[in-house]
């Protein structure tokens, strides 16, 4: 992974000195609640519903095993002893006194951390696919180029202030675990028909109060011209984007409103004067920042080792573990592991200080001392040879973490909810736990297949409800809380936004209606059709029949 | 007379406004009795009435809102030896790229910020090619002149380092 040189740490020690000089006046006065604001975001901190909420910005969900030991640290000392992964590979705590953080900030800088561009309306943690550098579909590793975007975002000095948050994703595999299409800028690593890899640049993707699908601004840049492509769009976006409501400040509404062609004339017009400028991307650049990415040194083994077949042989919950939660990997002999944060009882994606040790010395253990965080709230062990998962799979009980539930109905995307969040208008968290309980069968989960619920306790979205092949949505209807529930979203290649069912329900309700609704695709499907293809295929009628049947 | 901050080179300094400034919707009606002053117009005024205010006034700069465009001086910029851009609200961040077109422009004189202008947006600003910081009333000066020096190093383009990190990290 990425390791700071002289400039990035010098950075960073002049950020931590500037927020304490910024608390400090704040403190005493001297910088008033509105000014102090952008200030605190930008160092990821909010103030929530029972205390300040400090974001940690964990870069393209990669983080190595001393910094998961430092997050330990900081959850025992700084909170009541866990944290809360976000979907943007991020983690969360929701404790920390305001003064104390400039001092938890020190703390992170030493294991080369920060809450920099965590919140705030300026650009945030680029993420990536999980299995990146090590999926099998890949065309390229995203990660170099994610760091490359990380530099150039970090402190820049003319997009501080934007009309509103403003997030990017890069993806290079096939599949997309990334929610790319539905970011304010979606870049996709391509092949051009010369056979070169460069990008394709999408841009005014979202979600939140309305949510859009991205479209293509840039069909293909060369790799070289990255950086000014993304600074022709924010230029654009930063003149023009709505300041007057903020709730139309995203870029989706600024291409929406301009129109898709007249917005890429614009974003064309800044290029032309960017491109070919200092902000080109330098061969060795490029290999710099690849060079922090290559590959660990593996062994040379083969595939399905007796190690591995006879466990599968003799443990039938391992078998399912395994069958669920180890995706495959580029190299013989190894796979990617995901470690479910989704135990039923467990809030999605909380992990508590325990956790975070065992994931380090699991890390350090299995898969050469890094992890990276999912934008689903899991966690993978990215390179674990498979002499060695049954080895791996015994340790995760321990901490509660060997759930077999990855991408079924109970690997729940679920944001903190009412419970936490000061914005939410309902809870998610107890909405998530009940239908957990509903499901909590191996052999029924199995049996359903894949599908994506996601729970957003507000319009918000920040549980990325609209793209959940299952989405539902916490909403206040004159102080009380219900929910509404959508079908058909999907965050991958395909990315599509989901239907509204029809009218919301009360919080007791939503297990059965999870139940009718899974009891109709049970009925519905044709052999080997997922959940999503057979909505997509049905439509919702048959669902709501069911949903709504008066008996 | 007021005072503002600028930075020569890199070395921030106070110093004192030479410059009047006339409130948006004013006319040429109030040139003679700013005779002999330096103003800064707004830019409907300055678009307009140009040649009146330099046969009136001992000096002519010109003071673009965030709303409002750096392109519509492209063609006046050797004539101007000052631009002032307006934060209405510190959170607008459009000044900051109405400052890097005015230099990517050519445009070589002083750009100050006025109106919200506050410590903790300094240093962002004078990156973008701001030189001159009519500081809103309130603000401490000397704690303003610590702020330009917050942090050492940039990866991306600035004002006074075309070279992003990338170019010069050895």
């Amino acid at each position: 992974m990425y390791r700071y040189d002289g400039y990035d740490s010098k950075m960073l020690e002049e950020r931590v000195r500037q927020f304490r000089g910024q608390t400090q006046r704040y403190l005493d006065g001297s910088l008033s609640d509105s000014e102090f604001l952008p200030l605190r975001l930008q160092n990821g901190l909010y103030v929530q519903r029972l205390a300040p909420m400090l974001r940690i910005a964990i870069p393209y969900g990669m983080l190595n095993a001393t910094q998961l030991r430092k997050l330990a640290f900081i959850s025992s000392h700084y909170d009541k002893g866990y944290g809360h992964f976000t979907t943007r590979q991020n983690i969360q705590f929701n404790w920390p006194a305001l003064e104390d953080v400039p001092e938890l900030l020190k703390h992170l800088a030493e294991v080369e951390m920060h809450a920099i561009q965590t919140s705030g309306n300026c650009i945030r943690n680029t993420t990536t696919d999980q299995f990146a550098g090590v999926a099998a579909n890949e065309l390229e590793d995203s990660r170099p180029y994610c760091e490359i975007i990380r530099q150039w975002s970090t402190f820049h000095p003319e997009f501080a202030y934007l009309p509103r948050k403003f997030k990017i994703a890069v993806c290079g595999t096939e599949e997309d675990q990334a929610a790319t299409q539905v970011h304010d800028i979606g870049i996709y690593l391509k092949r051009n028909d010369s056979g070169e890899i460069g990008f394709q640049i999408l841009a005014g993707g979202g979600l939140g109060r309305t949510p859009v699908i991205g479209q293509v601004v840039f069909e293909y840049v060369d790799k070289c011209d990255l950086l000014s492509a993304l600074e022709a769009i924010l230029r654009v976006y930063n003149r023009e984007g709505r300041r007057d409501n903020r709730y139309k400040a995203r870029i989706k509404i600024l291409v929406r409103e301009t129109g898709l062609e007249a917005f890429k004339a614009k974003v064309f017009a800044e290029w032309d004067k960017l491109h070919g400028g200092a902000l080109t991307l330098t061969d060795s650049e490029i290999a710099r920042c690849k060079g922090y990415f290559q590959d660990p040194a593996y062994e040379n083994c083969g595939d399905a080792p007796h190690e591995l077949t006879d466990a599968l042989a003799r443990d039938v919950m391992f078998a399912s573990w395994h069958s669920n939660n180890v995706s495959p990997h580029k190299r013989p002999g190894y796979a990617a592991v995901t470690v479910s944060f989704k135990k039923t009882g467990y809030a999605p994606g909380d992990v508590s200080e325990e956790q975070l040790r065992l994931l380090a010395d699991l890390a350090e253990r299995y898969s050469f001392g890094e992890v990276r965080i999912t934008h689903n709230q899991n966690v993978v062990l990215a390179d674990v040879p498979q002499t060695r998962l049954f080895e791996l799979y015994s340790s995760l009980a321990a901490g509660a973490l060997e759930a077999d539930n990855l991408n079924s109905l109970n690997d729940i995307i679920c944001c903190p909810g009412g419970d936490f969040c000061a914005l939410a208008n309902a809870k998610s968290i107890p909405i998530a736990e009940a239908i957990q309980r509903k499901f909590d069968d191996r052999g029924l989960l199995a049996d359903i297949g894949e599908v994506s619920l996601n729970i957003s306790g507000c319009m918000n979205a920040c549980g990325h409800h609209h793209v959940g092949n299952i989405g539902i949505l916490g909403v206040d209807k004159k102080g009380a809380e219900f929910y509404q529930v959508s079908l058909g979203g999907s965050s991958k290649r395909q990315a599509a936004l989901g239907k509204i069912l029809g009218p919301s329900f009360a919080q007791e309700e939503i297990p059965e209606v999870i139940a009718n609704v899974i009891a109709v695709y049970r009925d519905q499907k044709t052999p080997g059709e997922s959940f999503l293809e057979t909505v997509q295929r049905t439509g919702l009628d048959p669902f709501k029949a069911r949903v709504y049947s008066k008996d | 007379m007021a005072i503002l901050i600028r930075t020569h080179g890199n070395a921030p300094e106070v110093e004192k406004d030479h410059w009047a400034m006339l409130q948006a919707g004013a006319g040429a009606e109030v040139f003679p009795a700013l005779r002999g002053k330096h103003v800064l117009l707004p830019l409907g005024l300055y678009l307009h009435e140009e040649d009146e205010a330099r046969s009136q006034l001992a000096g002519v700069g010109v003071w673009l809102d965030s709303h409002e465009q750096a392109e519509v001086l492209a063609e006046r910029l050797e004539r101007l030896p000052i631009i002032a851009i307006n934060f209405p609200v510190f959170s607008d961040g459009r000044g900051y790229t109405l400052a890097r077109a005015l230099r990517e422009l050519g445009f070589a004189g002083e750009i100050r910020a006025q109106g919200d202008v506050l410590r903790d947006q300094l240093c962002f600003m004078q990156r973008c090619g701001f030189d001159s910081f009519a500081l809103r009333k309130d603000q401490d000066t000397e704690d303003c002149l610590a702020a330009f020096e917050d942090f050492s190093a940039s990866y991306t383009t600035t004002t006074q380092q075309p070279q992003p990190l990338f170019r010069r990290r050895s």
